[in-house]
């Protein structure tokens, strides 16, 4: 556990302050730049920090996108090309709050593989993890509701598909849409409170971030060996070690999001949704956002009823089980930390854990594939193959691995493995 | 290094999967063309630009709206001001309602959208046997691989295969999908004149008109370009202050130094 660090300041006003309301002490010690830290963090470590900067740029260009922005089905597309037209540097704004999206996702992505690689699940982060969970969660209703406010034809046909997956559920289902929609199909209502929401919910996210740190702070940090920390040896000051390290890899990451804001700022958007939302015409194709598409695969892959064999009862029915298949691909992330039971946290010494690890990352590319294509020939097959695959990893294989993997020896200590082989 | 050539190559497969995710319709795949406007330094071909304005006001005009360009927006392409106050004056706008609370119109100023030929969506549908004409605004963007989209459409009129339905109305055209299309062929050499006394064939008013509707669809992209360049450069560097400094910083680090030791 981590150690309360004596952070008083020795500026009078400071240690004024302190005596009264002990701030300056309580974030010195959860995001201080004192904090002593492994000194082993590689380069994957860098997407945590990288996930925040980047709540930053959606925060701020969402700020000053709303004041130009107008939230009603009639304006909404015309006050965007305004912003695109007409507002000073209204196309970078934009253009940085779009791609901003993805950027965020590729960060958070890379974040939440690197905790699954190096086992950052575990004892005693469980809550940090899910919290984090909790985040992923968040940014996906954000993202959601974001993408609709443009209004063009994706904003809106996706949210028809979106919203109408709730009624699925049994019983409450066409309650929850009409409650969602605002009305009797996606209106001005919708806009409004899609717009309501996708203001607030980046502040509940940066709470949700603070409680997320603060639990990192309780349980320190992980690291690639994944053992702890034995000795002040193993450890190194945050500063301004991984604050030049953090602010390198964040010129790299900065550097690629430049290049897309300014060079191909609609590759990773849908052309359609240039064109203003039109509810009597069906698109083509309607496609999430690429973030999405793993989770749109799942969703479609199930396209059969679950009912009592040889009779026409139906327990449960086809689109109401890849709703559900859809949010338990997200929900059994929480129970990761018993399911994987194994001992050993780091990846690095579970040689069969890894291959199957990578057999995950190749499922989600598969399922992200899917997710884009219309489910026409081989593609459900292989939705369902992936859909499959992805929750045997969960229950089955990480389970039998946690009994069964021969592990490799641990390093005694963080030091004695890192500061030897490094030379 | 390793990393940012890690996440370029995560990224570009990223941005495939999502072009592959669009691959749709059995619309013929467009004729690739090359354009001025293209890659991180390109720019507006003006005369071009200016050649393809000539061309929507005299052809397409007639149908198009073009509800997000202003007149104002022309002196972009090179225009003067004087031109295009008298261009804007040959319309006719309606602006508020006089005392009696009856429309008022007045000539048309700068600051004025290009007016659309059609009232409303009704009757464009009604002049135009059913198919509203759409706006051409952001064509160029509305559409996968817009530029060249919009170039083969101008040009990939052609007779239908004998085994290819024609319904009455329409014309036959490859790169529309379902490749029935209600537009008849809008361009056919001569229609126009250039003022610049280039020669008018199709493929020359297409590639004009092109230039004309990418400046309209993205009106910064120059603006865009430019600031681009001095970021990346910016950030460049910065990329080699920092690993550098981290280079330097982390030796200690790397000697395996315990900083806590008292």
């Amino acid at each position: 556990m981590a150690e309360w660090i004596d952070a008083k300041p020795k500026n009078k006003a400071a240690a004024w302050l302190e005596e009264r309301l002990p701030i300056i002490g309580l974030v010195n010690n959860v995001v201080g730049v004192d904090t002593p830290t492994p000194r082993n963090l590689n380069y994957w470590w860098n997407f945590g920090s990288l996930a925040g900067l980047m709540l930053v740029v959606q925060l701020i260009s969402g700020i000053v996108l709303a004041m130009h922005y107008t939230p009603n089905t009639l304006m909404a597309f015309d006050s965007v090309e305004r912003i695109m037209r007409d507002v000073n540097y209204g196309w970078l704004i934009r253009y940085m709050h779009a791609n901003g999206a993805s950027f965020f996702f590729i960060a958070v992505y890379i974040h939440i593989l690197r905790g699954l690689y190096y086992g950052s699940y575990k004892a005693p982060r469980e809550v940090l993890w899910m919290l984090g969970l909790v985040i992923f969660l968040l940014m996906m209703a954000t993202a959601f509701m974001g993408y609709v406010l443009p209004w063009g034809q994706m904003s809106f046909w996706g949210a028809t598909v979106i919203t109408n997956l709730f009624s699925a559920v049994p019983v409450v289902g066409d309650s929850i849409v009409t409650l969602l929609w605002g009305g009797f199909s996606v209106d001005n209502p919708t806009l409004n409170r899609f717009f309501s929401l996708h203001y607030l919910l980046p502040f509940v996210i940066t709470g949700v971030v603070i409680l997320h740190i603060w639990a990192k702070k309780v349980s320190d940090s992980g690291n690639p060996l994944g053992i702890d920390v034995k000795s002040s040896a193993d450890q190194i000051p945050f500063h301004p070690f991984y604050t030049v390290k953090d602010a390198f890899g964040a010129a790299v990451f900065f550097a690629v999001f430049a290049a897309f804001i300014f060079y191909m700022p609609n590759a990773l958007g849908h052309p359609d949704n240039y064109i203003p939302a039109d509810p009597f015409v069906t698109p083509d194709s309607i496609v999430p956002e690429w973030y999405f598409l793993p989770f749109y695969a799942i969703l479609r892959s199930i396209t059969f009823d679950i009912g009592i064999p040889f009779t026409d009862v139906v327990i449960i029915p086809a689109k109401l089980l890849g709703v559900i298949a859809m949010f338990a691909a997200i929900i059994v992330l929480f129970f990761l930390p018993w399911l994987d039971t194994s001992k050993v946290r780091s990846g690095k010494f579970r040689p069969t854990f890894r291959i199957f690890f990578w057999f995950l990352v190749i499922d989600m590319v598969v399922l992200t594939i899917v997710g884009g294509k219309k489910p026409e020939g081989i593609w459900p097959v292989v939705g369902l193959i992936g859909t499959a695959y992805y929750f045997a990893h969960f229950l089955v294989v990480l389970p039998l691995l946690a009994k069964f993997e021969k592990t490799l020896p641990l390093p005694e200590s963080i030091a004695q493995a890192v500061v030897k082989t490094d030379k | 290094m390793k990393l940012a050539k890690n996440i370029a190559i995560a990224l570009t497969a990223v941005a495939g999967l999502a072009g592959a995710a669009m691959g749709a319709g059995a619309a013929k795949y467009p004729m690739q063309m090359e354009w001025s406007f293209e890659g991180p330094t390109g720019t507006f071909d003006r005369a071009s630009a200016q050649r393809g304005w000539q061309v929507y006001k005299q052809v397409c005009s007639s149908c198009h709206s073009l509800k997000y360009f202003n007149f104002r927006n022309l002196a972009d392409l090179g225009y003067e001001d004087e031109m295009i106050k008298a261009w804007a004056a040959e319309y006719t706008v309606v602006d508020g309602v006089d005392d009696a609370g009856d429309p008022k119109e007045r000539p048309g100023l700068p600051q004025d959208v290009f007016p659309s030929p059609f009232p409303n969506p009704e009757a464009a549908a009604a002049s135009n046997g059913g198919a509203v004409p759409p706006d051409l605004s952001l064509m160029t963007k509305a559409r996968h691989d817009g530029a060249n989209y919009v170039f083969s459409l101008m040009t990939g009129y052609e007779e239908a295969p004998a085994d290819h339905p024609m319904p009455a109305g329409k014309s036959y055209n490859p790169y529309f999908k379902g490749g029935n299309i209600s537009m008849a062929p809008p361009l056919a050499e001569g229609i126009i004149e250039y003022e610049d006394g280039t020669a008018a064939t199709t493929e020359q008013m297409a590639k004009d008109v092109v230039n004309f509707l990418m400046y309209v669809a993205e009106p910064k992209l120059e603006a865009r370009h430019h600031m681009g360049l001095n970021v990346m450069l910016y950030l460049i560097v910065l990329v080699f202050v920092l690993y550098f400094s981290m280079k330097k910083i982390w030796k200690p680090v790397k000697e395996g130094k315990n900083f806590y030791k008292k």
